[in-house]
């Protein structure tokens, strides 16, 4: 579904992308883990041109990422994301930040998108605030919809850029269980977390990256009770002790 | 006083006049505000330099200066307007110039993530503009955008000096038969005031029903 080779990116002299390749299969749950600054968040962003690289290519479905204009945002469309700060659409109600894009850009109708928008928001869990403006809404809540803006769009992909870390831990649980549901319904993901019991519940492959590569990936289990490398193991030793 | 009274129907025209400059040069000045600060704020180079090479342009030359040179100027290479149309196009030209730099202060005040969201979600540049970040930035600049209709308001006594008779030329006028400047540029200052007055109060207004948490 997605295949990305040989991405490189220099922030200034910092080169915060050094040869990343990845591929995520249809219906994978790809996490990536590693200290801050490994540059996850970066190779997340740059899986949908948030952030252009320097060099290497994104192939979406099949399709190389194009540069800019309309060809991107139609390939944006298709590729859910999640941030770390919600970024919910401050002057609309949430039931309206669920609704643009599918009017917008997919050109429903409006008492369609607003049917399924409903439905996205029941089955996200706060059904019962649509109505409301994103600032009266918790952190978890707001996640919560923000997942299912993108999932209005029904994305054949879902980016997750450290979709807990804004959190108050009591609300990490209820965006992880939206979250995990997702990944059993087959949805493919990749995720940025620091989340490492998600990591162990949820994921297909486990991708650990420091200082912009990747250096060991594997399926969970082994991952964290046998990793192969000192960074994983020293890593891996600084936050699981707790 | 009497001196108002006897010159009521000229004043009142003139007001008339100043009124209609201020309506239609408004509307010509944040149409055209806007689309320079979607220039401004564009990923195209080219689009960018342009709205910057506007804003500069107008707002480092002396309104009565354009005005002049407008209504005087153009003629002289075949281009020439009924000086009501002149004086509308050339305020709401030079008008833009402010109300773009005060929509792109409000436009950087809107968080980038905004942007990003709008984007990530297959938005177009202008379509994100148009839908996020503009609702948004409108709101945080209705009190500036206030301050500059009542500048606005204030321009359009100068466009006595391409002969139309606004609320100022008009005052000139019954002044020079009268000679009684206290009475008569009192009575047509008050007369802008009420107006400045009344902007003012619909911006608070707006600005209380706009507001928007974040």
């Amino acid at each position: 579904m997605i295949r990305a080779r040989g991405l490189n990116k220099w922030f200034g002299e910092h080169h915060v992308l050094r040869d990343v390749d990845l591929d995520v299969a249809r219906g994978e749950v790809v996490v990536v883990v590693g200290p801050s600054g490994s540059g996850k968040s970066t190779l997340c962003r740059c899986l949908n041109r948030l952030e252009t690289v320097q060099r290497g290519e994104v192939v979406i479905d099949g399709v190389p990422a194009p540069l800019e204009g309309r060809e991107l945002a139609k390939l944006r469309a298709d590729v859910g994301m999640v941030f770390q700060s919600f970024n919910l659409f401050q002057h609309m109600s949430v039931l309206d930040n669920v609704v643009l894009a599918p009017v917008k850009v997919r050109g429903a109708s409006r008492t369609d998108a607003e049917k399924s928008a409903r439905e996205l928001l029941e089955r996200v869990g706060i059904g019962a605030q649509a109505d409301k403006l994103p600032a009266q809404l918790s952190g978890g809540q707001q996640q919560r919809a923000a997942i299912a803006r993108a999932l209005a769009m029904t994305p054949k992909v879902m980016l997750f850029d450290e979709p807990t870390s804004a959190l108050d831990p009591e609300m990490v649980g209820e965006v992880l269980d939206v979250m995990t549901g997702l990944a059993a319904d087959g949805m493919t993901m990749v995720v940025v977390t620091h989340e490492m019991g998600f990591a162990r519940k949820a994921a297909d492959r486990v991708v650990f990256m420091a200082d912009g590569q990747i250096v060991e990936q594997g399926a969970p289990a082994a991952f964290f009770d046998s990793p192969q490398t000192d960074r994983a193991r020293d890593f891996l030793a600084k936050v699981l002790t707790h | 006083m009497s001196v108002l009274l006897d010159h009521l129907p000229e004043l009142w025209q003139g007001l008339l006049v100043t009124l209609q400059l201020t309506v239609a040069s408004f509307v010509g000045a944040a149409v055209l505000g806007v689309l320079v600060t979607a220039m401004r704020v564009s990923p195209v180079p080219v689009l960018r330099a342009l709205g910057t090479a506007y804003v500069e342009t107008f707002q480092n030359l002396p309104l009565l200066v354009l005005l002049v040179l407008v209504f005087f100027g153009l003629p002289e290479i075949g281009i020439k307007g009924p000086p009501m149309a002149t004086a509308i196009v050339v305020i709401a030209v030079y008008q833009a110039a402010y109300m773009a730099e005060a929509l792109r202060s409000g436009v950087n005040s809107v968080s980038k993530g905004q942007a990003e969201a709008a984007r990530a979600l297959g938005l177009t540049f202008g379509q994100s503009l148009r839908l996020v970040i503009l609702p948004q930035a409108l709101r945080t600049v209705v009190q500036p955008l206030g301050n500059l209709t009542i500048q606005l308001i204030m321009s359009t006594a100068l466009a006595g000096a391409i002969s139309v008779v606004d609320l100022t030329e008009a005052a000139k006028r019954v002044n020079l038969q009268e000679a009684q400047p206290i009475a008569i540029f009192v009575g047509s200052g008050l007369a802008y005031a009420a107006i400045a007055a009344a902007v003012g109060y619909v911006t608070g207004r707006l600005e209380r029903r706009l507001v928007i948490m974040r």
